[in-house]
């Protein structure tokens, strides 16, 4: 046992590569009340990889990122990000939620802070870095999301496309090893959705490691690694997207293939 | 026609026979007091009496200056704003307290709101005065403070605090005062820390911006906007219960026309006149309080 390094995963990695998992989840459960959100989830994600969760409302999607960053707490299972566990109540959660970017269905920008001032207001605060330095890398970041003219506007004279897309600069600002993606999609105007989508794309395309709660078969298709489908608080089917989206192997994501389909 | 003519007028508010009926009733309602004080109580009124205790025409200098009521208004103005301001220091800790974490803040906050705003006014301020004049002024020294020292005998300190032989008086006033408006302010800045979303939290959690941080640079700033005009409407409150602090003989408005109003005998006159003060004092920054309110809803489009 002890020539193989990789078979170590209780001991912080020193290196990384493809093949090392960032996100590692083993028997996560979590109730609301009465109510359980999650039951025996297991699944890891590899540096670099691309997962799509999907599946009906209520299933469990966002509570299962949600824990990932400790927005939610859960009761039993393991989390690990990068190797170092993830425990409901832990002292310095907030070295792990620097890790792990997030964007919210409802965008959730700071309506009191320019576009630049949402972005720096996290290196600034958590990286002490300075006004100037985090300013330059916002702009930078701004121009990656096609929006840097809007740099000194606040977030309520943007569109619902362009403040989602503030929001992912703002996540990316930290500088992730991972981001997640809570419907990023679903509240926005239709003709709102492809100019968020592409700037996904180009994210995926540029290495990072994602999960996204997303209903849109496209950029499952075009990005995904994995799909993973969830239903009644349980993973029901992983499978690569092609075949999930062309031949599913359960009834469950049948149907909810079948109703995603027929509106 | 075409949409660029002039749109037709829209219908007119007309005075109609009920509105001239009312008007009526409250003129004849009006006018009967003014009997009955006039022709029934056979009233001397006598308004120059009590209008020197406004503006007084001092012989030896030669000059007008200002009598008791005057000086009784402004001290009714600064006890107003710097309780004001120690109210809303004391609400915005009790108020983050109204919905931390801790129990213990908590319990404290919730006794602090529940116990003021289920005392009467008067008893508190009795109650509240003795335990200051006999407990916490000798406890911080400022029961035997030199009023002629020049820290205290100088200009600014007579624009800020008023007369430096009464600044313990008028600190205990003050204290009172805030400690009570306190009580409300902490209620409006609960709502307000409120009335600011989850998302907001999370966002800022997201980044992994600590609880402070969010606090201080996200939930506030947006919290404070939002209270900003409840908190004006609780400074023109401040002003009218500021005339309780009397019944501790705090020199203000109402405790120096009750003096007025004994002296000269001329109750109608300077009760009448201290009502005026009053109304025009908290009209006025209701009025600019408005504006501002208006103008600021006009920037945030």
């Amino acid at each position: 046992m002890n020539n193989n390094e990789n078979t170590s995963p209780n001991k912080a990695p020193t290196h990384k590569s493809k093949s090392d998992p960032i996100v590692e989840v083993s028997g996560l459960c979590k109730w609301f009340g009465d109510f359980c959100a999650l039951f025996d989830i297991n699944f890891s994600v590899n540096f670099g990889e691309k997962i799509v969760i999907c599946g009906p409302s209520g299933s469990g999607k966002s509570t299962l990122i949600r824990c990932l960053n400790q927005l939610e707490e859960h009761q039993i299972g393991t989390i690990r990000i990068d190797g170092k566990e993830v425990k409901p109540g832990m002292k310095n959660i907030e070295e792990i939620r620097r890790e792990v970017g997030m964007v919210f269905q409802s965008f959730n920008l700071f309506p009191h802070l320019s576009v630049l001032d949402n972005l720096t207001i996290g290196p600034i605060r958590n990286r002490g870095m300075n006004k100037n330095d985090a300013s330059e890398m916002a702009m930078e970041l701004l121009d990656r999301v096609h929006i840097s003219e809007q740099a000194n506007k606040f977030p309520m004279q943007l569109s619902g496309g362009q403040q989602q897309r503030v929001a992912i600069a703002r996540a990316l600002c930290m500088k992730p090893k991972l981001m997640l993606f809570d419907e990023p999609t679903s509240a926005l105007d239709p003709e709102m959705i492809s100019g968020v989508l592409d700037v996904m794309v180009e994210l995926a395309e540029g290495g990072m490691t994602m999960i996204c709660v997303t209903h849109e078969m496209g950029f499952a298709r075009q990005v995904g690694d994995r799909v993973i489908f969830m239903d009644d608080a349980e993973i029901v089917e992983t499978s690569d997207p092609e075949t999930f989206f062309s031949n599913p192997e359960t009834d469950r994501a049948k149907l909810f293939l079948s109703q995603l389909l027929s509106h | 026609m075409d949409r660029n003519s002039p749109p037709p007028p829209l219908r007119k508010r007309r005075i109609t026979y009920v509105d001239l009926v009312l008007i009526g009733l409250v003129v004849a309602m009006i006018a009967y007091a003014v009997y009955r004080v006039n022709d029934v109580l056979v009233y001397n009124w006598n308004w120059d009496r009590v209008f020197s205790f406004i503006l007084r025409y001092d012989e030896e200098t030669d000059r007008w200056v200002t009598n008791l009521l005057v000086q009784g208004l402004l001290t009714t103005l600064r006890l107003a704003i710097w309780s004001t301001i120690l109210a809303t220091i004391i609400g915005v800790i009790m108020g983050y307290w109204r919905r931390c974490n801790n129990l213990s803040l908590r319990i404290i906050s919730r006794a602090y709101v529940e116990l003021i705003r289920n005392i009467p006014p008067i008893v508190f301020i009795f109650i509240f005065y003795f335990f200051i004049s006999s407990q916490i002024f000798p406890m911080i020294g400022l029961s035997n403070l030199r009023h002629d020292s020049p820290y205290m005998d100088n200009a600014l300190f007579r624009i800020l605090f008023g007369d430096p032989r009464l600044f313990e008086n008028f600190i205990a006033g003050m204290i009172c005062l805030a400690v009570f408006e306190g009580a409300y302010i902490t209620e409006i800045v609960r709502a307000g820390i409120q009335s600011i979303g989850k998302g907001q939290w999370e966002a800022g959690r997201a980044i992994g911006l600590s609880h402070f941080n969010i606090l201080r640079d996200v939930i506030l700033p947006q919290a404070i906007r939002k209270i900003l005009p409840p908190l004006a409407g609780q400074f023109i409150t401040l002003i009218k219960d500021s005339a309780i602090v009397s019944l501790i003989s705090i020199q203000e408005l109402t405790f120096l026309a009750t003096e007025v109003a004994a002296t000269t005998t001329k109750v109608f006159e300077t009760w009448i006149l201290v009502g005026a003060m009053y109304f025009v004092l908290c009209y006025f920054f209701a009025y600019v309080f408005g504006k501002l309110e208006q103008r600021s809803a006009r920037s945030n489009g």
